[in-house]
């Protein structure tokens, strides 16, 4: 495709869309399957680190600083620095997309489970749940809706991020938005970041009644209608 | 004799970064079905004291022992099944619902669904709770009736002893009181053993078989029947603790069935005007009450009698309140300062006249 070619199409090439449309669906599948990879693995980590944090008060200032400094590298700089290493590979761009999620998910999950109201542990383990009991049936459930607040926004930024991995041959949509650029061709970037901000919607929003079906003691009212 | 079921030998509770004692060398027995109150200013160590029952707090000298056996050789979670435990701001889990609150015990033990689901049941029975509320969660029940779903849920594994650290604290005072009542009732029914905790000596009075007055650092400055510390409290503290009004506090204790009632002024209404009248003047008073075979009528004075030939033809009043034999002194007492006739009217169910209490009458008990 030649600059010449590009400029007599319109403002937004349908006909171009319509012939990558199996293309576009490789796309994102790609760009979902970066982005689930890079949250589970996020939680996979954080989860420890935060139930530790949250035991031994004194390690939550070093890892809130260590995973803060991750979260300020800027994602070219980091990938650039990886390269080496890990070569332009999924590798790389996860480990790019898992450091960006830390510094929000265990936020989250500390917070969400210093925010349990004491008398409620007090009570539990009154009657006689032993600390692991406490921690599995009451504690966790109790910071699901703190925890998942985290998640959401977590993904939400990955969606974007994962566009960003495009510049190392790993960015789903962003693939579009790159190909845009390259060839003057607008409909593509368009098109790129129009998927990335579908995706990070519905994705978003799909979280939220996810959320809400696992809590519903967190949402009564609109749990029953009756009230 | 009583069985002991709680006792606190020598028990101190230190607290590491202070050098007073919270508890001090604290020693007392609490019998089978019992209800001891803890009570005293704050600082006093009462909650302290009580959490070592169930190893919330560990002694750090001291033995406990519930039911026979050293609860500090006990796995605390196991010790903590057997003993109900409710506090102040009760504590329901947010995130079940109300009948997975009350078989959180029974749960954790091991009951099989369909005898939690019996004992729920009898629970909700027993408390009078709407069962609409069972599969609601906490946060839709109002501050009562989450007070005695975690009431409901201390007993639902029908623990021997019972914790209770405020129960009824965070309720207005006429929820409270209802909640005071119904308790009672309960625990009239189920003889559990039990530790309550209050700063307020009022409900203290009211719930108590025995109340411990606690003082700073944890000392027990006595222990003994709320009638007994009303009426000979051991020291100055006490005393000043008790507050004004320990008579007033020890009337309320006092039930009128418990006191002789003397006799007062009655007339039959097929009586004359002139017998009503002779009858007013034997006992100085300017009225009678009008008796129909054991049957309390009312009262009639020497204004409704004015032209009437018989008692009946003076259309007799009714009493605006009389006492019954489950009424405390208080209430006669308060019945005699509202009543135009200066005395309480003692009747039984159904209207059955007993006779009067006088304001000289009550203060004999009190000076007794």
């Amino acid at each position: 495709m030649t600059l010449a070619q590009a400029e007599g199409r319109p403002f937004f090439d349908w006909a171009w869309v319509g012939d990558h449309l199996a293309d576009i669906g490789t796309r994102v599948g790609q760009h979902l399957q970066l982005t689930f990879i890079a949250v589970l693995v996020g939680l996979l980590i954080s989860f420890p680190l935060s139930i530790f944090a949250y035991r031994h008060r004194r390690f939550l200032p070093p890892i809130t600083i260590a995973t803060g400094i991750l979260y300020t590298i800027p994602s070219l700089a980091l990938f650039a620095l990886l390269i080496p290493f890990t070569k332009l590979s999924v590798l790389t761009a996860e480990i790019g997309l898992v450091s960006y999620t830390l510094l929000i998910l265990i936020r989250n999950i500390v917070a969400g489970l210093e925010g349990i109201p004491s008398d409620v542990k007090e009570a539990a383990v009154g009657m006689g749940y032993s600390p692991r009991e406490l921690f599995w049936r009451v504690e966790l459930p109790l910071a699901i809706p703190v925890i998942a607040a985290g998640v959401r926004v977590a993904t939400v930024t990955t969606i974007g991020l994962v566009t960003v991995a495009a510049l190392i041959g790993k960015g789903g949509v962003g693939y579009f938005i790159l190909l845009g650029f390259d060839r003057s061709f607008p409909t593509a970037s368009m098109l790129g970041a129009l998927l990335s901000l579908i995706l990070a919607v519905s994705i978003d929003g799909l979280l939220v009644v996810g959320e809400r079906l696992v809590t519903p003691w967190a949402h009564p009212h609109s749990a029953r209608s009756a009230g | 004799m009583p069985e002991v079921m709680i006792s606190l030998r020598n028990v101190s509770k230190r607290f590491s970064g202070t050098s007073d004692s919270a508890v001090n060398d604290l020693s007392m027995n609490v019998n089978e079905g019992e209800t001891v109150v803890l009570v005293g200013p704050s600082g006093c160590g009462k909650t302290t004291t009580m959490k070592m029952i169930n190893r919330l707090i560990e002694p750090t000298s001291g033995a406990i022992e519930v039911d026979g056996t050293d609860v500090l050789k006990q796995d605390p979670v196991q010790l903590r099944r057997n003993i109900g435990y409710v506090i102040q701001s009760i504590g329901l889990l947010p995130h079940r619902t109300i009948s997975d609150n009350i078989a959180t015990v029974p749960k954790l033990i091991g009951w099989d669904d369909g005898r939690i689901e019996g004992r729920i049941e009898e629970l909700v029975r027993i408390f009078e709770l709407d069962k609409e509320l069972l599969p609601r969660y906490p946060g839709e029940l109002s501050g009562g009736q989450r007070q005695r779903v975690g009431v409901a849920r201390a007993l639902a594994a029908d623990p021997p002893v019972m914790l209770m650290d405020e129960p009824f604290g965070a309720v207005d005072p006429i929820v409270r009181e209802r909640l005071q009542d119904q308790f009672l009732d309960i625990q009239q029914r189920l003889k559990k053993t039990i530790v309550f905790v209050t700063h307020d000596i009022d409900e203290a009075i009211k719930m108590a078989d025995r109340i411990a007055i606690l003082n700073r650092g944890g000392v027990i400055e006595q222990y003994a029947s709320p009638e007994e510390i009303l009426r000979a409290p051991a020291n100055e503290f006490v005393k000043q603790f008790v507050g004004s009004e320990r008579g007033l506090k020890r009337l309320a204790l006092m039930k009128v069935s418990e006191i002789e009632v003397e006799e007062g002024p009655v007339v039959a209404p097929s009586a004359s005007r002139d017998v009503a009248l002779k009858t007013m003047e034997a006992f100085g008073t300017d009225w009678t009450s009008v008796v129909d075979d054991g049957e309390l009528l009312g009262w009639v004075d020497g204004e409704l009698l004015d032209g009437a030939g018989t008692v009946a033809e003076a259309r007799p009043r009714p009493f605006s309140a009389y006492v019954t034999g489950d009424s405390t002194l208080r209430q006669a007492l308060d019945s005699i300062v509202t009543s135009r006739t200066n005395v309480a009217v003692v009747a039984s169910e159904g209207q059955r006249y007993k006779g009067i209490l006088s304001l000289e009458r009550i203060s004999k008990e009190i000076v007794a």
